[in-house]
């Protein structure tokens, strides 16, 4: 009973190492960074900016990894006319 | 006959791959089948010592490679089976004093007498690597369950994709089923779910592999041992038996299950 007791208290060590290893992976596998991920979503903001309104607020770029696939997800919602 | 070549890799150091090599090819022969274990660590030879086979190196790799002796010459007969040969590695050399065709010619040469040619890599991502892996039809992975370890293993298992020597299976070497009650340490699925490939064995941290490397018999040969079952299990689902996985937390399933539960939801 103790145990789950802990469990309760804190993160398990196993479940964060888990989390930031995903990251690290993502990263190491596609050789993007952060950094470069925040400049290619502005430049996309840009570029699309020029064919159709959209919320550059909520743009959100992110990476989804299918088994050793990476594939890089962009969510842009479009401004009504 | 025609041997399968075998790559044994990892990225980092120290993770087991040597034990492993050593344990897998003792049990491949355990089971009858003519292996020849290959050390390409150059430089930094340990399959010899772990084989317990130090005292009977007269050629090495380098010989063969560089003519001054032939194949078979530097094939050390193991001394419990005579089916199994260990090729050791230079001690005194440099990693590049071979190349990846060597390497290839080397292995071939020998196929036909094999039915497993099991090449024990060097760590890291270089030379010595790309010498080991070269010859192999597969490759297998050796990893334990830290940020560190399993970070390399993603990395060398991007670069057996690239070899075109994938998919490569995996070996969880050193899990501590205390650890893993507790939380504190990765489990096998954990770490199959952020490598995404298949799971070749899981070995428990057993203190019979020190004991048994101490003595220069590997622990495969020790019945009792945990994780000399392992590696008999792992030899056999490379001969293609089906060996269902250690049940490493053999005892306190429940308590742990419901725990979890309770951890997530609460």
């Amino acid at each position: 009973m103790a145990d789950w007791l802990k469990k309760l208290s804190r993160e398990d060590s196993a479940d964060t190492a888990k989390e930031r290893l995903k990251l690290v992976l993502i990263h190491d596998r596609t050789n993007l960074t952060t950094r470069a991920l925040d400049d290619m979503k502005d430049e996309l903001i840009e570029v699309i900016s020029r064919h159709v309104a959209i919320d550059a607020t909520e743009v959100k770029i992110t990476m989804k990894h299918e088994g050793r696939e990476q594939r890089l997800i962009c969510d842009i919602p479009v401004l009504p006319k | 006959m025609a041997a399968r070549i075998i790559t044994i890799t990892s990225g980092k150091g120290g993770v087991g791959k040597t034990t492993a090599t050593a344990n897998i090819g003792v049990g491949l022969a355990e089971m009858g089948k003519k292996v020849t274990c290959i050390d390409s660590d150059i430089g930094l030879r340990n399959l010899d010592v772990v084989l317990g086979l130090e005292n009977r190196i007269v050629y090495d790799l380098v010989d063969v490679i560089e003519g001054h002796c032939k194949v078979n010459q530097a094939m050390i007969r193991d001394k419990r089976f005579e089916n199994l040969f260990l090729i050791p590695a230079a001690q005194t050399r440099e990693k590049n004093s071979v190349t990846p065709s060597e390497m290839i010619d080397l292995c071939e040469s020998i196929r036909s007498e094999m039915d497993y040619i099991l090449i024990d890599s060097p760590a890291g991502i270089e030379g010595g690597f790309k010498n080991a892996i070269a010859p192999a039809d597969e490759a297998i992975v050796v990893t334990n369950p830290d940020v560190s370890a399993v970070r390399d293993a993603d990395r060398i298992i991007g670069l057996i994709e690239a070899a075109e020597k994938g998919p490569a299976r995996l070996i969880l070497n050193r899990i501590n089923p205390e650890m893993i009650k507790r939380g504190d340490m990765m489990e096998a699925g954990d770490v199959l779910e952020l490598l995404a490939i298949k799971l070749l064995g899981i070995v428990p941290d057993d203190e019979n592999v020190l004991i048994s490397t101490n003595r220069g018999q590997p622990v495969v040969l020790n019945q009792k041992s945990r994780a000399g079952q392992a590696f008999r299990n792992i030899a056999a689902r490379i001969t293609g038996s089906e060996v269902p996985f250690l049940d490493i937390n053999q005892k306190d399933d429940f308590m742990k299950r419901l725990s979890k539960v309770f951890s997530k939801e609460g």
